[in-house]
């Protein structure tokens, strides 16, 4: 078991805020990817 | 071969799509196993368990700063030789530069309210990187307010070296006013141990961690501003028919 003592409110928001931002970051880059994709994927397409 | 045979797009997509899949496995293996190490090390006499805070707060920080310059560099790419890869990856870069500052920021001030007894201080380099942080919404901001790509790359090419004395301040705040709460830095060169072997390695890890998982990122931003600006094209071409 992890110890964290009577600091453990603090280090438990520090992780999950970064944590939760990190992942935010990680999934907003890869939806915005796959929508670009789509996007240049469907002109061209179009464009026969 | 020439480093600037990267700035054709075609052949950017190329090489980008044959080393994302090894950089973010190498994200992902550092970051998770930093993380984990970092969490699991023992209680600091002085800090107690907000040390491990610093496996967030000194990556988050550092990239922050190293974003900024890397996105100078492009920035200056752009500017004096016109690379249109070099400036959609200065701005794929900010947004990513834009979360670190804030993770060091917010992390920073939540180490700070048990150890300083303050959530925040007007103190030189907190506030030189509020600044930066300021400095990344304007960055930001100013991409998406003008329509031009070609203007918006000069204008926050510009932007970008203004802000750089931020970067700078961000780093070397300290050591200018020596002044202020904030500690030197963490990790140095310079003779003198200032982190225990305990905290060294897994910070090490985490520091390659964030550097690589910004890496990963940016290829990936890069790769999809490339796209848009080929579909707004393609889009163009069909409208003038």
């Amino acid at each position: 078991m992890i110890e964290l003592g009577k600091y453990a409110g603090p280090v438990l928001a520090a992780w999950g805020v970064s944590l939760a931002l990190l992942a935010g970051m990680v999934v907003q880059t890869l939806l915005a990817d796959a929508r670009a994709r789509r996007a240049l994927e469907q002109v061209e397409r179009n464009r026969g | 071969m020439s480093i600037w045979e990267y700035a054709n797009p075609v052949k950017f997509m190329r090489t980008s799509s044959a080393i994302l899949p090894w950089v973010a496995a190498g994200a992902a293996l550092c970051l998770g196993a930093g993380l984990v190490w970092g969490f699991l090390t023992p209680q600091d006499y002085k800090q107690g368990s907000t040390v491990k805070i610093m496996f967030l707060h000194v990556p988050a920080a550092m990239m922050a700063i190293n974003i900024w310059v890397m996105m100078l560099a492009a920035s200056l790419i752009w500017l004096i030789r016109r690379h249109h890869v070099s400036a959609l990856a200065a701005k794929a870069a900010a947004p990513v530069g834009a979360v670190m500052t804030v993770i060091a920021l917010l992390t920073g001030a939540i180490w700070g309210q048990p150890m300083w007894g303050t959530w925040w201080e007007w103190d030189p380099r907190l506030t030189a990187f509020l600044i930066l942080f300021l400095f990344y919404l304007g960055y930001i901001a100013l991409w998406s307010a003008v329509d031009n790509p070609d203007s918006a790359a000069d204008l926050t090419g510009v932007l970008c070296l203004v802000g750089s004395v931020f970067a700078v301040l961000s780093r070397y705040a300290v050591n200018f006013w020596n002044q202020g709460l904030h500690q030197g830095a963490s990790l140095s060169v310079k003779a003198g141990e200032r982190v225990d072997p305990t905290y060294k390695y897994p910070l090490y890890l985490c520091m390659l961690g964030f550097f690589l998982l910004f890496v990963t990122l940016l290829l990936i931003r890069t790769r999809t501003e490339i796209r848009r600006r080929r579909t707004a094209a393609l889009l163009a071409r069909e409208v003038r028919g």
